[in-house]
C-alpha cells in the first residue's frame, strides 16, 4: 500500500510542478498547444522514470562506498544527459514513429530541472530501487497532468476576452498560480498510511 | 580526491563507451541520394509535382517511383541536374507540367480581396500576411511564384506578376551545351 502512497504524493499531493515548482521551463514554453503538451508529457515520462532508477544506482553502488556525496549533482547531471542521448538514439533505430512524435522533446529534456530534482530528491527522502522508480514515473505523471491541463486551459484562453495588458504570458501565469493553488487542496492526502 | 577523480573518470568513461557503442550499433541509415536529390530541387514546397513538398518528392525519386521531369520551378534545368546525378536520360518537363513560365510573384489586388484568409492557409512558404475581413498582401521576396494560392481565392484578386530580370536578380545561366563524350 505504501507504493501506492508514493505514486499518489508524486502525482497529486506534492505535484513537481505546482507544489515542488520544478521544471517550469517546459510547462510555461511547451504548453501552447494539447498535442505538444501530450508528446513532451511522454517523452520526460520515459526519461524521467529511467533517470530515477539509474540515479539510484550511481548513488547506492558508485557515490556512497567511495563517501563521494558532494560529486552527487554532478554525476547525476552526466548520468541524465547520457541517458536522455542514449534513448534518443535508440528510439530512432527500434521506433521511428515514436521518434517523430516525441521529435525535438527528447534532447529537450537534457535541460529540465524535474528530471535532476527528482532523483536528487529520492536521494533525500531515502527511497529504495523501487520506490526511486515508482516516484520518479509517478512524478512524471503529475508532470504530464499538469502539462496537459494547462496546455488545455491556455488553448480555451486563445479565444478568452482577456484584458489587452494581461494577453499572452500574463494570464498564463496567473493560471499557474492558481492551478498550483487548487493542488493545495490535495495537501495531507497522503498522510493516511 | 583522488577516490572523487578515479570515480567520476570511470563514470564518464563507462558512460561515453556506451553512448559510444549505441552511436554505432543503432546507427540510423539516412538515404545520401534523398539528401542530394533534394538540394537539386529549389525548395519551393509548391507541390505541382503531385508530391506534398519537395523533400517527398526527392524521397519518390530515390525510391523510383517518380519521373525526375515533374518539378516546373526546377524547369528542364533542374531535371538535367537530376538526370546527370541519377544517371538517367534528360527528359524535357512533362506535358502537363511543360510550361515554364517566367519567374513570377503574386500579388493581391487590395481592392478586391474580401479578407477571407484562404490563400494564407495556401501558401507554403507564408508569404502571405492578412487577418479575416482584412485586406491581405503577398511578401513579394518570400513568395516562389508556385500559384497554389490562386485556386482558393473566391474573388480572383491575386494576379501572378512575372518579375523582370534585373542586375540585382540576374543569375549566371547553367550551361546547356551539351558534353561531349570523348572516345
Amino acid at each position: 500500500m505504501s507504493y501506492f502512497f508514493v505514486i499518489l504524493s508524486a502525482v497529486l499531493v506534492n505535484n513537481v510542478v505546482f507544489v515542488r515548482i520544478l521544471g517550469l521551463c517546459p510547462f510555461m514554453g511547451v504548453s501552447k498547444k494539447l498535442s505538444t503538451a501530450v508528446g513532451m508529457g511522454a517523452a520526460t515520462t520515459f526519461v524521467l522514470t529511467l533517470a530515477a532508477g539509474a540515479s539510484y544506482l550511481v548513488d547506492h553502488y558508485l557515490l556512497a562506498p567511495f563517501e563521494l556525496d558532494y560529486l552527487r549533482t554532478l554525476s547525476f547531471i552526466v548520468v541524465i544527459a547520457a541517458i536522455v542521448q542514449l534513448t534518443e538514439l535508440v528510439i530512432h533505430k527500434t521506433s521511428p514513429l515514436l521518434h517523430q512524435v516525441l521529435g525535438i522533446y527528447l534532447p529537450l529534456i537534457t535541460t529540465n530541472c524535474a528530471v535532476l530534482g527528482i532523483p536528487l530528491l529520492n536521494v533525500s527522502l531515502g527511497y529504495g530501487l523501487l520506490e526511486s522508480l515508482l516516484f520518479g514515473f509517478g512524478s512524471s505523471l503529475g508532470f504530464t497532468l499538469a502539462l496537459v491541463l494547462f496546455a488545455s486551459i491556455r488553448e480555451r484562453l486563445d479565444g478568452a476576452d482577456v484584458p489587452i495588458a494581461f494577453r499572452g504570458m500574463p494570464i498564463a501565469l496567473i493560471t499557474a498560480g492558481f492551478m498550483s493553488l487548487a493542488f493545495m487542496g490535495f495537501a495531507g492526502l497522503d498522510r493516511f498510511n | 580526491m583522488l577516490n572523487a577523480i578515479i570515480v567520476m573518470t570511470a563514470l564518464a568513461l563507462v558512460l561515453g563507451a556506451a553512448l559510444g557503442y549505441a552511436a554505432v550499433h543503432f546507427k540510423v541509415e539516412g538515404n545520401p541520394l534523398v539528401e542530394q536529390i533534394d538540394a537539386i530541387l529549389p525548395q519551393t514546397q509548391c507541390g505541382q509535382c503531385g508530391f506534398p513538398g519537395c523533400l517527398p518528392y526527392a524521397e519518390a525519386i530515390a525510391a523510383g517511383e517518380a519521373e525526375i521531369n515533374l518539378c516546373p520551378p526546377g524547369g528542364d534545368e533542374g531535371a538535367r541536374k537530376l538526370a546527370d546525378l541519377l544517371g538517367h536520360e534528360f527528359k524535357p518537363l512533362a506535358a502537363e507540367h511543360a510550361v515554364e513560365k517566367p519567374r513570377a510573384v503574386a500579388l493581391i489586388d487590395e481592392q478586391t480581396c474580401i479578407g477571407c484568409t484562404l490563400c494564407i492557409q495556401a501558401c507554403p512558404v507564408d508569404a502571405i500576411v492578412g487577418s479575416a475581413k482584412q485586406m491581405h498582401t503577398v511578401i513579394s521576396d518570400l513568395c516562389t511564384g508556385c500559384e497554389l494560392c490562386l485556386p482558393p481565392c473566391p474573388v480572383d484578386c491575386i494576379i501572378m506578376e512575372p518579375l523582370a530580370e534585373t542586375v540585382s536578380n540576374w543569375k549566371w545561366k547553367y550551361p546547356v551545351t551539351a558534353i561531349r563524350k570523348v572516345a
